[in-house]
């Protein structure tokens, strides 16, 4: 501890990163989450925080193409990265075949899950096209979902993967 | 695979009601687009955080704030002297009672800390940084009192008192003194000491469920803001924008009119969001600031401080003849409060042994308040706790007469014209039929392996109406907006969208459906109660009747003919009875000349939606259970319920799924756990575990329609009835799978695997 400053550092980081494919800056202070500085600084709302400790899934963004918990990612390891959430799902005007299959399964009832189940199952999908029940089931076992049962969201989720294998 | 099964009602032929649409707010919730209650951000805004007692029961002597309200950025800060005291009285809300002392207190502790986690000041601030800081300032002396978080040990004569003025009410004669017991019910029926001795066999249990939490993903979450002149604007996470308008009215000492409240969307309830906690103190902590203040809790807080339901022990007895007709039946129910009166003991009692039909019943409960947070609706409150035990019960004496357990409940099942031991005589219900479902589904029928078992239980829910009002309001071009006042929790935009489009005569895509808030409309009860459907549809049915009836009379107008010359048929006034040869005129015709035929056309509809339907359920479940771990796993899970209309069967189907799921929760796995000075030891996902996918298997349904012919289309609740038979049909298809009955829940593994080795040590002896 240098007890002789004199002077404020400033107490946020400049970041740039890619969210969505389009650059984007932010400042954030060293302890807030990504999922702060996606809700709090740049208003993406569309991930939420259901439990600040990596248990809901409800803030899961794909880092790198790899599927994380954004409750459990600082917003400065964001830097020179890519980050995909929800509010990029869609191309244009076009939903997404999960976010299709969801709509036609009604595998959401109040919602507050589903965009954590979306990108989680869009991870999945990248890496594994064609899936077993049983792989959706562990794949998302990292996602809460109170309403549903998992079962509509389960067979969304296999039916959307069909979909997209052009079956 | 999901079935539906069509009985009665079958006259008219449904265009719209039956099928299965994308729902109208479904895009705006697969694009992250929807706001919740923490999604809303107001410029000015501050952050509002809460100060929690760390004792699960302590006087507060004094609480010192100075330091602060001291610090730069601290805006706000509130304790219960912020709040007016209110008298003891109880108002009726919904399936719950409330009482404005208890709410006040609940919302910020007074004379004493009465839980860990209740809430003790709450602060506003620039960020939520410095309201963190703020919340350390705040100096609290505490007397720290014993404590008591059991039932049995809360009803002991010596026990530590939470209140000091509360006398059990229903006691014969008045307690001369204060205990923790708040109530006392009784429903008797017949003569249950000569109905046992009927019996040839009699079988009685005891049972204990711990406190379980509604699990909701989104936590409680408010935006307030309070002008200088006292008008205020809520937006929150509700259940029921109007209940929140009147009880933080009250609390506040408000008038209503002043207090504008907007339910936002709304990530899960279950009866978890009909009461209210952070929104009051967001209201004064904004009139205070006189800057809008927002408050999210954390999911910590949301376990600690806001509402499981009750965990209870529960006595049951019942005697059959030999022939499997049941001669009686008795129960004796005591269900934690938590620190406030108001268990949802009495309609645990009532619910006990609904589902059949007997002559000598007698069930008595208990209302007992114990240090732990004041209890919160919980899907179907009290049901599941009561009827886990009977159905356990049941299923013994099913066994015990060499019956299987579906012709045991058939030959006492509940039908039309059964006097239910809480009073009315039932209308048609569909347990029978559900029965019956559940014994043709293939699943019954699936041969199972070693340590494998099947169970079956049945459930019973009232459901109920209420005050409610919507509106419809007819476009220009034709198309219509549809204003409902209950949140939508899970689907109902569509449901109600497709019951205006279904009267009117027009199709889905015409109708757009809106949640208004508190200014929109008449009073409005909440979503709760398995009621929205049911009364919010028969309100919107109502308002079509009064707009088509308008239509009818601007036709009437344009042709010069009178009103009862015109009919509505397939969205078209038609002129009928020879009056007048001419074509039929849609209805988007008549809305384009609705300025010059008479203004604009609209239907309003404000009712007291009487006639709910109880909806009845079987659930059939088949488990493994893993003698080395003692980990029980659900095999196949079939859910079979009557849902009078299934206005929109894959919304029905979900409801049955996911109460099916949450069931399986409070069954094996989750549980309050408190560490011997009151502190909960699992405020958190991790350790309080709820289902997750790979838990379950796929759930199959199958609805079954016997129409309510108190509701225009038939519907009764379906939401909360999922959750009652669950746990008795698993522990009933655990006594299967090892034989050995188990009467507390959770069934989680270390409780398991302890029986087991238990029985097993017992045997090799």
């Amino acid at each position: 501890m240098d007890g002789t400053r004199k002077f404020k550092v400033a107490t946020k980081h400049h970041v740039t990163t890619t969210i969505n494919g389009d650059p984007a800056e932010f400042l954030c202070t060293p302890e807030q989450t990504l999922l702060d500085v996606l809700r709090d600084v740049l208003y993406l709302t569309g991930s939420k925080e259901g439990c600040a400790s990596g248990d809901c899934g409800a803030c899961s963004v794909i880092l790198d193409g790899r599927l994380v918990c954004s409750c459990l990612v600082l917003g400065v390891e964001a830097e020179g990265r890519d980050v995909e959430t929800i509010e990029g799902m869609a191309n244009g005007d076009e939903l997404h075949p999960l976010q299709q299959k969801f709509l036609e399964h009604a595998a959401l009832q109040c919602g507050i899950c589903t965009p954590g189940f979306l990108v989680a199952a869009k991870a999945l999908l990248a890496r594994n096209p064609d899936p077993t029940e049983t792989e959706v089931r562990y794949w998302l076992a990292g996602n809460l979902c109170r309403c549903t049962g998992y079962d509509k969201i389960v067979r969304a989720v296999l039916d959307a993967a069909a979909e997209m294998r052009g079956n | 695979m999901n079935d539906v099964t069509m009985k009665g009602l079958g006259e008219r032929m449904w265009k719209v009601v039956g099928t299965r649409p994308v729902r109208p707010d479904g895009v705006d919730k697969v694009t992250g687009r929807a706001k919740f209650g923490a999604d809303l951000n107001l410029p000015n805004m501050l952050i509002g955080k809460v100060l929690r007692s760390p004792h699960a029961h302590a006087r507060i002597k004094s609480i010192d704030t100075s330091k602060a309200q001291a610090l730069p950025g601290v805006k706000a800060v509130v304790t219960s002297a912020d709040f007016s005291d209110l008298p003891s009285e109880f108002i009726p809300a919904g399936e719950m009672m409330v009482n404005f002392r208890d709410m006040t207190r609940n919302v910020m502790a007074r004379e004493k800390a009465l839980y860990e986690g209740h809430a003790v000041a709450a602060v506003a601030a620039i960020s939520e940084a410095v309201a963190a800081q703020a919340l350390k300032l705040i100096e609290v002396e505490y007397e720290v009192l014993p404590h008591v978080m059991d039932v049995a040990q809360a009803m002991q004569p010596d026990a530590p008192l939470l209140h000091e003025s509360m006398y059990t009410i229903g006691m014969e004669p008045k307690p001369e003194k204060p205990s923790n017991v708040a109530k006392r019910v009784e429903f008797a029926l017949g003569d249950v000491a000569a109905g046992f001795a009927k019996a040839d066999v009699v079988i009685e249990r005891e049972f204990t469920t711990q406190p379980v939490h509604q699990g909701y993903i989104e936590p409680h979450a408010c935006v307030a803001s309070v002008s200088e002149d006292g008008q205020a604007e809520l937006w929150c996470s509700t259940q029921g924008q109007f209940i929140v308008r009147n009880f933080c009215a009250k609390l506040l000492g408000m008038e209503l009119s002043r207090l504008r409240v907007t339910a936002s969307e709304i990530g899960g309830g279950f009866g978890g969001k009909t009461v209210v906690y952070l929104e009051p103190l967001a209201l004064v902590l904004s009139r205070k600031a006189a800057q809008p203040v927002k408050m999210v809790m954390s999911r910590t807080e949301v376990f600690k401080a806001s509402g499981p339901t009750s965990g209870a022990r529960i006595w049951v007895k019942i005697g059959a003849t030999r022939d499997g007709r049941i001669t009686a039946a008795e129960a004796l129910l005591k269900y934690q409060a938590g620190a406030f009166q108001g268990s949802p003991v009495q309609p645990g009692c009532m619910c006990a042994f609904a589902p059949y039909d007997l002559e000598n019943v007698k069930v008595v409960g208990f209302d007992v308040v114990v240090n732990r947070p004041k209890v919160a609706a919980y899907r179907a409150p009290g049901g599941p706790i009561s009827e886990f035990a009977v159905e356990s019960v049941i299923d013994e004496l099913a066994g015990r007469l060499n019956l299987d357990p579906i012709e045991f409940r058939l030959k006492n099942a509940a039908k039309e014209g059964t006097k239910a031991a809480y009073g009315p005589k039932f209308g048609p219900i569909g347990l029978v039929q559900t029965l019956e479902a559940a014994r043709a589904h293939r699943n019954y029928g699936v041969p199972l392996k070693a340590n494998q078992g099947r169970g079956v239980a049945s459930g019973f829910w009232f459901n109920i109406g209420g005050e409610t009002c919507a509106a419809l309001n007819l476009t220009e071009d034709g198309s219509v907006t549809l204003v409902a006042g209950t949140p939508d929790i899970g689907g109902s935009r569509a449901s109600l969208a497709m019951m205006a489009a279904e009267e009117l005569g027009i199709a889905l895509d015409k109708v757009r459906p809106i949640i208004g808030d508190t200014s929109a409309l008449g009073y409005n009860f909440l979503t709760g109660g398995s009621r929205v459907t049911f009364s919010s549809g028969m309100a919107v049915i109502e308002a079509a009747r009064e707009m088509i009836r308008r239509l009818r009379e601007r036709a009437a107008k344009i042709w010069e003919i009178p009103l009862d010359s015109v009919a509505w048929e397939d969205g078209h006034a038609r002129a009928v009875g020879g009056a007048k040869q001419v074509a039929p005129m849609p209805l988007a015709e008549i809305a384009k000349t609705a300025g010059k035929t008479g203004g604009p056309i609209v239907g309003y509809a404000a009712i007291n939606a009487q006639g709910a339907g109880p909806s009845l359920a079987t659930h059939v479940v088949d488990v493994e259970v893993d003698p080395e771990t003692g980990k029980v796993t659900v095999l196949r899970y079939l859910a079979v319920q009557d849902a009078g209309r299934a206005v929109h069967p894959s919304y029905v189907e979900g409801q049955m799924q996911g109460g099916a799921v949450q069931g399986i929760g409070w069954a094996l796995n989750e549980e309050y756990i408190y560490d011997k000075n009151g502190r909960m030891e699992n405020p958190g996902f991790l350790d309080y575990r709820i289902p997750v996918c790979s838990d379950v298997p796929m759930i199959d349904t199958v609805i079954v329609e016997v129409p309510n012919p108190r509701h225009p289309y038939g519907v009764r609740g379906v939401g909360e009835t999922p959750i009652v038979p669950p746990m008795g049909a698993i522990a009933n298809a655990v006594a299967n799978a090892t034989g050995i009955r188990f009467t507390d829940l959770p069934m989680s593994p270390p409780r398991v695997l302890k029986a087991i080795d238990e029985k097993h040590a017992a045997t090799s002896k």
